[in-house]
């Protein structure tokens, strides 16, 4: 399982064989006529295709969320809670804007939630493009606050607001990353 | 504060406008509303434009814009907020007129989405959320969201799809008599149900297009609005809020906290009975991205109660000769969704609705002489609320 490659290099390899053909046929236009110039098949109307390819990966900090993460290796998921105030943050956060100080502790997350509200996305972002119909849902969690994740249920017509469900961490098949989601309880 | 007033329109044909590009479609705008007004570009003292942008290829959009239609060294600056981006240029716009700063500000609005594939545009909208959390692990969209508060609103109130779809069949109507629309056709619930799924339980005929688009106002202090014309309208007052970035630190999902709040600083800005808010006007153009967010939208701004709005599309209340006829020049969904043009575009509409220039067919009897303007930026992220009026506040 972990040698198989991860979603960093899958991802541009299946964006690339998507857009292969048309790159190719572009390719061969702009040495035969000199311009990248297309007729845009809908309408008939003259394209230029940008040359410069711009390929946008961002690089994030996580340096003050760091236990988060370590926690999801050691399979716990983990938020912060503030020392003065008690205010359970997810997403996790350093900062407590109520009380203006940083003085976090990091609590286990705990406990089945009750699925609030959710959907099926079948229309899918380049990025996600090489998976399946996935279930997202908002899920609230004992501790009083609600979570954004997929959700893995064979039969979504089964899913019901107020449906309990246990949240699962570990790496994702096709992608080989660890995250978390829900499955029933 | 001085007041404010809209004293030119121009829109540009919504659409695939694979014909023009970002400058060239945002003057087609510029134009008219400058005809419109007689004036010249050499009258303004500022512009902003309103641009989301990413999936086009000018990162400086207002430079761009202000060189092809002749406006240096005019200041000319972007403002964005996602798709109440149009509002929220207008604001800034009236902002430097009421403070005395400018007497003649141009508002412009444009978005040219097919500059990049769709999946591509599916992706950058769907990033428009609190990204780490949302979209990087779970590759949330646009209608994504939106589908989440369709599903509790549809089980929480025992609403039908086909109510959802009576949305799209009422603003498609209006659009097919607007020539600016994106789309001119009219459709039957029927078609709308058999259309595919997008997100659960949003199908494609629930959502607004990605559209092409641009459109123009031009704004002017008092005197300056006397002299360039007779026919002014007024902006009374705004109202805005926004809501969390993160989807799931909402308090409910059945309707947007920011649309109640914007509402209330609205209504009571320029004095409108917030139970009773259509008995001040004639028409409303609201945010109707998907169907669920026109009806979410109609108890949010206080038209009808929570969990009544689809009793209310049913009997045409929002039709013209309704309650509040809404969206009469075929809203986000069928008249089109340029992301920046699209708050923009709301008010050059409601102007020519109060000055009853709109199409035959979907002109409404205009008898108090105020109109509602709901521009919605992501999914409730952003909201800017404003009332235009024929009479002077």
């Amino acid at each position: 399982m972990k040698e198989e490659k991860t979603v960093i290099r899958k991802l541009p390899e299946h964006i690339d064989r998507l857009s292969g053909e048309i790159m190719s046929m572009m390719d061969s236009i702009t040495r035969e006529t000199g311009l990248p110039i297309y007729q845009d098949p809908r309408t008939g109307n003259p394209m230029w295709l940008d040359v410069r390819e711009m390929r946008i990966r961002y690089t994030i900090p996580v340096k003050n969320i760091e236990e988060f993460f370590s926690g999801l290796k050691a399979g716990v998921l983990r938020t912060t809670k503030c020392r003065e105030c008690g205010t359970i943050y997810f997403p996790p956060q350093v900062d407590c804007p109520r009380c203006r100080i940083r003085n976090m502790e990091w609590i286990d997350i705990t406990g089945e939630g009750e699925l609030v509200t959710w959907t099926i996305i079948k229309t899918k972002p380049l990025s996600f493009s090489h998976l399946d119909d996935y279930v997202v849902g908002i899920v609230r969690m004992p501790q009083g606050f609600n979570m954004l994740a997929w959700i893995k249920i064979d039969d979504p017509e089964k899913l019901s607001p107020g449906m309990r469900l246990r949240l699962r961490i570990g790496r994702r098949d096709s992608e080989n990353y660890i995250t978390y989601w829900f499955e029933t309880a | 504060m001085r007041r404010v007033a809209i004293v030119g329109t121009g829109i540009a044909k919504y659409g695939y406008r694979s014909d023009a590009n970002l400058a060239e479609i945002a003057y087609e705008a510029i134009k008219e509303a400058l005809d419109d007004a007689k004036i010249a570009p050499e009258d303004i003292d500022s512009y902003v434009v309103g641009n989301v942008g990413t999936w086009s290829s000018e990162p400086l959009p207002a430079v761009v814009i202000g060189e092809y239609s002749g406006l240096v060294p005019k200041n000319g600056i972007r403002v964005e907020a996602a798709c109440a981006t149009g509002m929220a240029a207008a604001r800034t716009a009236y902002h430097m007129i009421a403070s005395g700063d400018a007497d003649i500000v141009l508002v412009i609005g444009v978005e040219k989405m097919n500059e990049s594939p769709t999946p591509q545009v599916i992706e950058l909208i769907g990033r428009a959320g609190n990204y780490l959390w949302e979209f990087e692990n779970f590759g949330m969209t646009f209608p994504g969201y939106y589908a989440m508060y369709a599903t509790l609103y549809i089980k929480r109130f025992g609403v039908k799809e086909e109510d959802l779809c009576e949305v799209a069949v009422k603003n498609h109507y209006y659009a097919s008599m607007n020539p600016k629309a994106h789309f001119q056709n009219r459709i039957t619930v029927e078609q709308c149900m058999s259309s595919r799924y997008v997100a659960w339980p949003l199908k494609l005929y629930d959502s607004s297009p990605i559209t092409d688009g641009a459109a123009a106002l031009i704004l002017a202090s008092e005197e300056m609005a006397r002299k360039i014309t007779d026919t002014p309208i007024w902006i009374r007052g705004w109202g805005y809020a926004n809501g969390t970035s993160n989807l799931s630190k909402r308090s409910d999902y059945i309707g947007l906290e920011a649309t109640r709040v914007a509402a209330e600083m609205l209504y009571k800005r320029t004095g409108v009975d917030p139970t009773k808010p259509a008995r001040y006007l004639d028409v409303a153009n609201l945010h109707d991205a998907f169907t669920i967010a026109e009806l979410m939208a109609l108890s949010d701004l206080g038209f009808v109660k929570k969990g009544e709005e689809h009793i209310a599309v049913r009997e045409k209340q929002t039709y013209i000769g309704g309650l509040i006829p809404v969206n009469l020049d075929g809203g986000l969904k069928a008249k089109g969704h340029p992301i920046g043009a699209t708050g923009v575009g709301m008010l050059v509409e409601l102007s020519r609705q109060l000055q009853q220039r709109a199409e035959k067919g979907r002109q409404t009897t205009i008898k108090k002489g105020w109109a509602l303007a709901h521009n919605v930026g992501g999914t409730g992220h952003y909201v800017f609320t404003t009332i235009l009026s024929v009479d002077k506040p």
